[in-house]
């Protein structure tokens, strides 16, 4: 069997209401079509100021300030039961004010399209110098300061967009050309929002991981936006603009889509170029995505609860070779999960090339599997909203297809649901939520050996592209190292499944 | 329900007149209300193309006993029994019906 260690993760959050309420997708549009309308008034007074964003429970789980056990315990509702002694760095990552995350977006900009205003500039490059994950050369990278006078003239004459910290205008992204949208101030800011989140992530990574920049030698970056132009409209590369700025000069990189799958096939794809040979080592990053910020706010407005999707997502892994030490958990390569083209849409179809087909093509059964890890959103955004608790959705179909698979009773549903599911602490960014936040817990627990199995389950709504009607999806299990399996040496697990296999081959023949 | 769906649906209501039903298969009885009434009534949320736009169209859940009974009892197995167990199926089928009931014409 062919297996790939994990040897690092990294989560962090961009606390980013302004960048919110100005270029989240909802607010975005009603600017544009309704003007100033009641509900653009209203948002504003049920956003949450960052000190609140830190003590949310959902939001510590995320960057490792509560362990997940924590988190399960932890008093609900989480916006009624804000955490006293949060913290805004945990042991995945931090959560970033936003005043900080704009001065890194002038970091990760080397085409001149981010002007800061001087004085602001100041202040947060001396702030971000405090971060323990930025070093004085990355900083140095923030330059550009501008008058405001300048910055004003730049968003009323050349089409920039404002950049606002406490509701002043203290910087803009320029406009990237006339005519072409791809280059268009607010996708140049999506753009370069995602790779600050990027970057952010790989940073951590490499500091939870002990790993130096130069040791990295592949990136794939697998988010939702796409940075082109007009003749090449999502021609990439956000994975290789990250390692420049995280100063991994010997790394080299590629983007990887699928909507939500995305990450799920990034992980897959790195993984193989590992246990191949073919890269040393791989990391699986992305950024965030400033669009979905607000996405739901018209509901939590209506409902006059707190507009909870201020924060972009971000996280990074580190893939190696499986050394067959208990000290990297490792991804299977031979239990992948996959949503075929012919499989159906129907989420019967869907939980069972998920989830299923892959257990039982390896003898195992849903009870193997510790815990499922699909779709992680958080309830307290997508309820109030109409979708529903998305991670409790997703266990409870898993639970449905074990009893049609009669592998539990049905009055066994609410036990397995409980054991087997995760509570949902991730932002509604998409790609950001698909499985991946439960990775860096699900290694802590396998190397303490308090788990022995982890599936991560990734989907994605390929329809909403209009290219097709198909959904995709893709999953992969996470087990303690059996011994080094990528090196090509046959374990004893593989000489059992021969066995196996050739002895049902014989019991059919005399059948 | 999207914008574009409303279109869809107001272009099948225009095309193929009273032959029309509509099936929901949400997963949420508060918005198979709205779809429902969407469908029937109009918009509520006046957003759309079917902004006061009364289709009058019969329109079902696809738990709805009445839909149930015309399906190919090997294909519900197969595609919507697992959803059974996982949704509240009358609670579903009653909360369309009561929208059906107000404001659908042409019912089965």
């Amino acid at each position: 069997m062919s297996s790939v260690g994990i040897k690092g993760y990294a989560y962090c959050l961009n606390h980013a209401p302004e960048l919110g309420l100005h270029y989240g997708s909802t607010p975005f549009t009603e600017r544009e079509a309704k003007g100033d309308s009641d509900f653009l008034k209203a948002l504003p007074k049920y956003i949450q100021t960052y000190e609140k964003a830190m003590q949310y429970a959902p939001n510590q789980a995320y960057i490792g300030g509560i362990s997940y056990e924590e988190f399960e315990a932890a008093q609900t509702p989480w916006i009624k039961n804000y955490l006293s002694d949060a913290n805004r760095y945990g042991r995945y990552g931090e959560i970033m004010p936003e005043d900080e995350f704009l001065g890194l977006l002038a970091i990760c900009d080397v085409f001149d399209l981010i002007w800061l205003e001087k004085d602001f500039a100041g202040n947060v490059k001396a702030r971000l110098l405090k971060d323990p994950v930025m070093t004085e050369s990355i900083v140095a990278r923030l330059k550009g300061a501008h008058d405001l006078p300048e910055i004003e003239a730049e968003i009323r004459d050349k089409k920039g967009r404002a950049l606002y910290s406490d509701g002043k205008v203290v910087g803009c992204v320029r406009n990237g050309h006339e005519i072409d949208d791809c280059l268009f101030a607010y996708v140049l800011l999506e753009n370069l929002a995602c790779k600050a989140g990027g970057v952010l992530a790989l940073l951590h990574l490499m500091k939870n991981s002990n790993v130096k920049p130069e040791e990295i030698d592949f990136v794939i970056e697998c988010s939702e936006e796409g940075a082109g132009d007009m003749n090449q409209r999502a021609g990439g590369n956000f994975a290789k603009a990250v390692a420049e700025i995280a100063g991994c000069v010997n790394a080299s990189g590629c983007d990887v889509r699928g909507f939500c799958a995305g990450p799920v096939n990034a992980i897959i794809a790195g993984a193989s170029q590992v246990a191949a040979g073919a890269r040393k080592n791989c990391v699986i990053l992305a950024g965030g995505a400033v669009p979905k910020l607000f996405m739901n706010s018209r509901d939590h407005v209506k409902k006059e609860l707190p507009a909870l999707e201020d924060c972009l997502g971000n996280f990074a892994l580190l893939l190696v070779p499986d050394d067959g030490t208990e000290k990297n958990p490792v991804i299977r390569l031979d239990a992948l999960g996959k949503h075929s083209v012919g499989a159906g849409s129907a989420p019967q179809a869907i939980t069972s090339a998920l989830i299923h087909d892959p257990l039982s093509a390896q003898g195992l059964t849903f009870s193997d599997v510790d815990k499922f890890a699909a779709e992680l959103q958080i309830p307290e955004i997508t309820l109030p909203a109409g979708a529903g608790d998305v991670p409790h959705a997703n266990i409870k179909m898993t639970a449905a297809l074990a009893v049609m698979k009669k592998a539990i009773e049905k009055s066994g549903m609410d036990d397995f649901i409980k054991k087997h599911g995760v509570i949902g602490f991730a932002h509604t960014q998409g790609h950001i939520p698909s499985g991946v936040p439960f990775i860096g817990i699900a290694c802590d627990h396998i190397r303490a050996g308090t788990m022995k199995r982890v599936m991560i389950i990734g989907k994605g709504s390929l329809f909403l592209a209009r290219l097709t009607n198909l959904a995709d999806g893709g999953s992969f299990l996470i087990e303690p190292s059996k011994g080094g399996a990528s090196t090509g040496a046959v374990s004893k697990e593989d000489v059992k499944s021969l066995i196996l296999e050739a002895l049902s081959e014989i019991a059919g023949r005399l059948n | 329900m999207d914008l574009q769906n409303q279109q869809r649906i107001k272009d099948a209501a225009e095309k193929f007149g009273a032959d029309c039903i509509v099936i929901l298969g949400s997963s949420d009885a508060e918005g198979a209300e709205i779809y429902a009434e969407t469908v029937s009534n109009g918009d509520p949320t006046y957003a759309g193309p079917l902004a006061g736009v009364p289709l009058g169209l019969p329109v079902y859940h696809v738990f709805d006993q009445t839909i149930r009974d015309e399906c190919d009892s090997s294909a519900w197995e197969e595609q919507i029994s697992m959803m059974e167990m996982v949704l509240d199926p009358e609670a579903l089928a009653a909360a369309v019906k009561g929208i059906r009931d107000q404001y659908s014409q042409n019912v089965l």
